[in-house]
C-alpha cells in the first residue's frame, strides 16, 4: 500500500535523490523548502513520514518536530530527522523532542530506505 | 647619707624603754611603802640623782648603739638589698649587687646576682635564636622572590580583600600591556602592593572562583584550585589560575583561607589562533556533510537500473554541482582567515551538586523566587565553565519569574547517555517554541555589573559546553522543563581532583606580614596610621598663584604602604602647561620650555595620575598648595580627587610646634633624613614620604594614631590658616 511522505529540505540536490528513491519504494512524495511550509503541509496533509532536515530558513526541523508532538492529532506521522551535524547531542535532543529515527549526513540511502520501510511497518 | 627616721627610732628606743620601765617599777615600789618609808628613800635617792641620770645614760647610749647595729644589720640591708634587686627587674641593666648585711642577706644577694647573670644569658639566646631565624625567613623570601622572577607566567598573591600582596615582575609587563586609557601610568596604577585585583578583574568572577575553591577545601580535595577566562577592560582575554592561600595560625580549621594566589595567562592571542583553527575544522566538517552526504545520495541512485535518461541527468546534474561546491569551500578556507567563530572554552571539573547548590542560592537571591533541588545525582561531576553555565541558568530563571511569574522552579541532574542531564523545572505555563528560540538567542542581562564578557546568549553558553537546550513539556505532570545536555568529566581527572589530603598534611607556606592586613571594615578615619596606603606626591609649577593662572609643570609621585615606601612604585611625568614658563623659577624647578613641548596636557595627565592615587590617602608637603592646583583642573578634566589628604608641613607643626620653620628642607635636616634630588617633583615627593615616615612615631608619641587624629591636629595648628 503507497504510503505518504514529505520531504522537508532547503537543499534542491538532497531533495532530487530523496524525491528519486522514495518514490522508488513506491511512496507518494511531497516536499517542502522551509519549516513553516512543512509544518503547514503536515496539518493539512497528515503524511505517514517526514524527512525532516534539521537546518531550514524559517522553522528548524527542531521545532517543527516540536509542534508536531505537541498535537495530539498528528501523533500518528512518523519523523525521521536529518542533519549535517554530527553531534550526539542534537541525536539526543532530536529523540528527547520525539522523533522517530535520527541520521546523520553522509548517509548511505539503503539504510535509509530501510529505515523507512520499518517505520511505516509491513505494506 | 640619707635621713632614716627608723634607723633613729631604734637607736633612741632603748633609752625610751629605760625611763618607762624606771619609772613603772619605781611607781609601782613607791605605792607598797609607808609614808615615812617614802620620805626615807627619797632622802636616800635625792642626792644621788646625778649618778642615776648618768647609768641610765650609759646604759640607753650602749643598748641604743647595739640595737642600731643590729638594725642596719638585718632591717636596713634587706630594703636596701630588695630596692636595688627592683631596679634591676625593672630595666636590663647587668650588674652584680654589692654584698652588704647579715650572712644571711648576703647569701640572698649572691642567690640574685645569679638570677641577673642566667637572665641576661638566657636574653641573648633567645635574641641570637631570633636572629638566626628571621635570618632564615628571610633567606626563604629572597629565594621566593628568586623563585617567582624566573616564572614565565604571572602571579600575584592577593589577601581575602583581594589586595595584592606579592607579584611577580612578569605580572608586572602583563598587567602593563593591560592598562587600559592612562596609557601614562603605564600599569603601576593596577598593579602594585596593596592595591586591589578588582582594578583588572571582575569582582563577581572572583568570588565565584574563590567559592567553588572553598567547596573543593571542604571536600578534602588534593588540588583546590579553579580556573576562568576574562575579559579585560582592555579588551585582552585571560586565563586565570586560582589556588587558595591556607591560614596557619588555626589548626583546627584547614580550610579556612587567607588569600589567594592568581596565575594569569594572556591568552588573547592563542584565543584568537584556536578560535581560527576551530572555525576552519567546524567548516570542513559540518559544512562537508551536507554535500558528500548529496553527493552519496545522487552516486547511489545512479547505481539503480531504472533510472531514465533525463534524471540521470539531473543526477548527473547534482553531482557536478557538489563537486564545485565543495571545491569552493576548500578554497575559501584556505584563503579566507577574518570571520570569528565561538569555540570552546576551557572547561572546569566541577561536582554537578555544587553548581546546583550555587545556582539554588543565587536564584533565591536575585530574583526572590523558591528553588528546590530534589533528584540530583550527588556523584556526576560536570565539565563546565561554571561561570557563564551559572549565568545561564539564572538568566533563565530570571525570565521566567519576570515574565511568567513563576514562584518555584526545581533543579534537577541525572546522568543520560553519557552525558549529564540538568532540567530547570516550573509547573504550567508551558513556551512556545518562538518563545524560546528568542530567550536562546538574545544576549543575557548580565547582572554582575561592568562585565562586557558577559554579552553572550545562551546558545553561545551551550556550544561553548558543546552540550544542547530546549524545552519540554510534560503533560502528566502538568510541569514545563528547560532541559540541557552537558558534558561529563572524564573519570580520571575526577579522581585527581577527588584525591583527599591526610590529617594533618599542609600546603608549605610562607608567613607573609601583608595577610595580617585583612578586612578593614572601620571608617578610614578610624584607621591607623602605620597600616593605610598613601600616595606621596608633589609637582613643580610655573609660579606660587594657582587662581592667577599658574599651572603644572610635573607631578611626581610614590606609594607608601604598610609602612614602607615603596620606591620601585613611582609616577613621574611632565606636563604641558600650554603657557609661558617664567625664567625666574627655571633655576629652581630646571624645566626648560622645549622640554614639556612635546609632553602631554594636564587634560592626559591627571587622568593617570588619578588612577594612581586611587584608594589611598594623598600625602603632600604644603598639600594646601598642591592640592589648589588639582582642584582647579576639576571642572576642566572631571577628575576628582576626593579622598583624605595629609599634610607634612602642618603635621611637623604638630610634632615641633616650637621651631621655626617647617620647610621641606629644615624638616628633613631635624629629623634625619638624606636629601637627594630636591626640586624635581619626585625627588620631592620621596623627601616627603621619608619624612611622613618619620613623623608617625612622633604622632604617636602625642597620642595621635588614627588618620582621623591626624587630620584634627593638623587643623589646629597656625600654618592651617593659609589659603592658596
Amino acid at each position: 500500500m503507497s504510503k505518504h511522505v514529505l520531504i522537508a529540505d532547503d537543499e534542491p540536490n538532497i531533495v532530487i535523490s530523496l524525491e528519486f528513491l522514495m518514490k522508488r519504494e513506491g511512496h507518494r512524495v511531497t516536499v517542502a523548502r522551509d519549516g513553516d511550509a512543512a509544518l503547514d503541509t503536515i496539518r493539512r496533509e497528515r503524511p505517514d513520514l517526514v524527512l525532516l532536515d534539521v537546518m531550514m530558513p524559517g522553522k528548524s526541523g527542531f521545532e517543527v518536530c516540536q509542534a508536531v508532538r505537541a498535537d495530539e492529532a498528528l501523533a500518528a506521522v512518523k519523523i525521521l530527522m536529518l542533519s549535517a551535524k554530527g553531534r550526539d547531542t542534537d541525536l539526543a535532543k532530536g529523540s528527547a523532542l520525539g522523533a522517530d529515527a535520527y541520521m546523520t549526513k553522509p548517509f548511505s540511502t539503503r539504510e535509509l530506505a530501510d529505515k523507512v520501510r520499518e517505520l511505516l511497518g509491513p505494506a | 647619707m640619707k635621713f632614716d627616721k627608723r634607723e633613729l627610732a631604734a637607736t633612741l628606743a632603748p633609752g625610751l624603754v629605760l625611763v618607762v620601765a624606771a619609772l613603772v617599777a619605781g611607781g609601782l615600789f613607791a605605792a607598797t611603802l609607808e609614808p615615812a618609808e617614802r620620805d626615807a628613800l627619797t632622802t636616800m635617792l635625792e642626792p644621788r640623782a646625778a649618778l642615776l641620770l648618768l647609768a641610765w645614760l650609759l646604759l640607753s647610749g650602749a643598748l641604743g648603739a647595739l640595737l642600731r647595729q643590729a638594725y642596719l644589720r638585718w632591717v636596713a640591708a634587706s630594703a636596701r638589698l630588695a630596692e636595688e634587686a627592683g631596679v634591676l627587674l625593672a630595666t636590663d641593666m647587668q650588674r652584680d649587687l654589692a654584698l652588704q648585711g647579715s650572712a644571711e642577706t648576703r647569701a640572698l644577694a649572691e642567690v640574685i646576682n645569679q638570677l641577673v647573670r642566667q637572665r641576661s644569658a638566657m636574653r641573648d639566646d633567645v635574641a641570637a635564636q631570633v636572629q638566626e631565624a628571621s635570618r632564615g625567613v628571610e633567606q626563604e623570601r629572597n629565594r621566593l622572590a628568586a623563585l617567582m622572577a624566573e616564572l614565565t607566567q604571572s602571579v600575584v598573591v592577593c589577601n581575602l580583600d583581594g589586595r595584592i600582596l606579592l607579584y611577580n615582575s612578569r605580572a608586572r609587563t602583563q598587567f602593563r600591556s593591560l592598562s587600559s586609557a592612562p596609557a601614562l601610568a603605564g600599569g603601576t596604577e593596577l598593579i602594585g602592593l596593596g592595591r586591589s585585583i578588582y582594578a583588572v578583574l571582575d569582582r563577581a568572577l572572583v568570588a565565584h572562583a574563590l567559592e567553588s575553591v572553598q567547596q573543593r577545601l571542604q571536600r578534602g580535595a588534593a588540588h583546590p584550585s579553579a580556573q576562568f577566562i576574562t575579559g579585560t577592560r582592555a579588551g585582552q582575554l585571560l586565563r586565570v589560575q586560582m589556588a587558595p592561600v591556607r591560614a596557619i595560625a588555626s589548626d583546627s580549621d584547614a580550610t579556612a583561607l587567607n588569600g589567594f594566589v592568581l596565575m594569569l595567562d594572556n591568552i588573547t592571542r592563542d584565543f584568537a589562533d584556536e578560535s581560527e583553527r576551530d572555525r576552519l575544522l567546524h567548516a570542513l566538517t559540518e559544512g562537508s556533510r551536507a554535500s558528500l552526504g548529496n553527493l552519496q545520495a545522487a552516486v547511489e541512485m545512479l547505481d539503480y537500473d531504472d533510472v531514465d535518461a533525463a534524471t540521470r541527468e539531473r543526477f548527473h546534474g547534482v553531482i557536478r554541482d557538489e563537486v564545485r561546491t565543495m571545491s569552493q569551500r576548500i578554497q575559501q578556507l584556505a584563503s579566507h582567515t577574518t570571520q570569528t567563530l565561538k569555540t570552546r572554552w576551557p572547561l572546569e571539573d566541577m561536582l554537578g551538586a555544587d553548581l546546583l547548590a550555587a545556582t539554588s542560592r543565587r536564584i533565591e537571591a536575585q530574583h526572590g523566587c523558591r528553588t528546590a533541588a530534589d533528584a540530583v545525582d550527588a556523584a556526576l561531576w560536570l565539565k563546565v565553565d561554571s561561570y557563564s553555565l551559572l549565568q545561564a541558568l539564572l538568566y533563565l530563571a530570571g525570565r521566567l519569574v519576570e515574565e511568567f511569574g513563576v514562584k518555584l522552579v526545581q533543579l534537577r541532574l541525572a546522568r543520560s547517555d553519557g552525558r549529564a542531564r540538568l532540567d530547570l523545572v516550573w509547573s504550567g505555563h508551558t513556551l512556545s517554541s518562538e518563545t524560546v528560540s528568542s530567550w536562546e538567542t538574545e544576549p543575557m542581562q548580565s547582572h554582575a555589573r561592568g562585565s562586557e564578557s558577559l554579552a553572550l546568549t545562551l546558545r553561545d553558553v551551550i556550544e561553548r559546553h558543546d552540550g544542547a537546550f530546549w524545552f519540554e513539556r510534560e503533560r502528566v505532570r502538568h510541569e514545563s522543563l528547560f532541559c540541557l545536555l552537558l558534558p561529563l568529566a572524564p573519570a580520571g581527572e575526577q579522581l585527581d581532583a577527588a584525591q583527599f589530603v591526610h590529617g594533618q598534611s599542609r600546603p608549605e607556606a610562607y608567613d607573609f606580614d601583608l595577610f595580617a592586613t585583612s578586612v578593614q571594615a572601620r571608617e578610614l578615619a578610624d584607621r591607623r596610621l602605620t597600616e593605610l596606603a598613601y600616595t606621596v606626591f608633589d609637582t613643580e609649577t610655573t609660579g606660587l598663584q594657582p587662581s592667577a593662572g599658574d599651572e603644572i609643570l610635573q607631578i611626581g609621585a610614590t606609594r607608601i604602604v604598610a609602612g614602607k615606601l615603596r620606591r620601585e612604585d613611582c609616577f613621574e611625568q611632565l606636563v604641558n602647561p600650554q603657557r609661558d614658563i617664567p625664567a625666574a623659577g627655571i633655576p629652581i624647578h630646571g624645566i626648560e620650555p622645549e622640554m614639556v613641548a612635546d609632553a602631554p596636557t594636564i587634560d592626559a595627565v591627571l587622568p593617570a595620575f588619578h588612577a594612581f592615587a586611587h584608594d589611598t590617602v594623598l600625602v603632600a608637603h604644603n598639600a594646601a598648595f598642591d592640592m589648589r592646583f588639582l582642584q582647579l583642573k576639576q571642572a576642566q578634566t572631571g577628575v576628582v580627587f576626593d579622598q583624605p589628604v595629609l599634610d607634612t608641613l602642618l603635621l611637623s607643626a604638630v610634632v615641633h610646634p616650637q621651631q621655626d620653620s617647617h620647610g621641606l628642607e629644615a624638616i628633613a635636616e631635624r629629623l634625619g633624613v638624606t636629601v637627594l634630588g630636591r626640586h624635581t617633583a619626585l625627588g620631592d615627593a620621596m623627601v616627603t614620604a621619608e619624612i611622613f615616615l618619620k613623623l608617625i612615631p612622633l604622632l604617636a608619641e602625642r597620642g595621635i594614631h588614627t588618620l582621623g587624629q591626624a587630620r584634627d591636629a593638623a587643623q589646629q595648628t597656625y600654618y592651617a590658616r593659609i589659603k592658596y
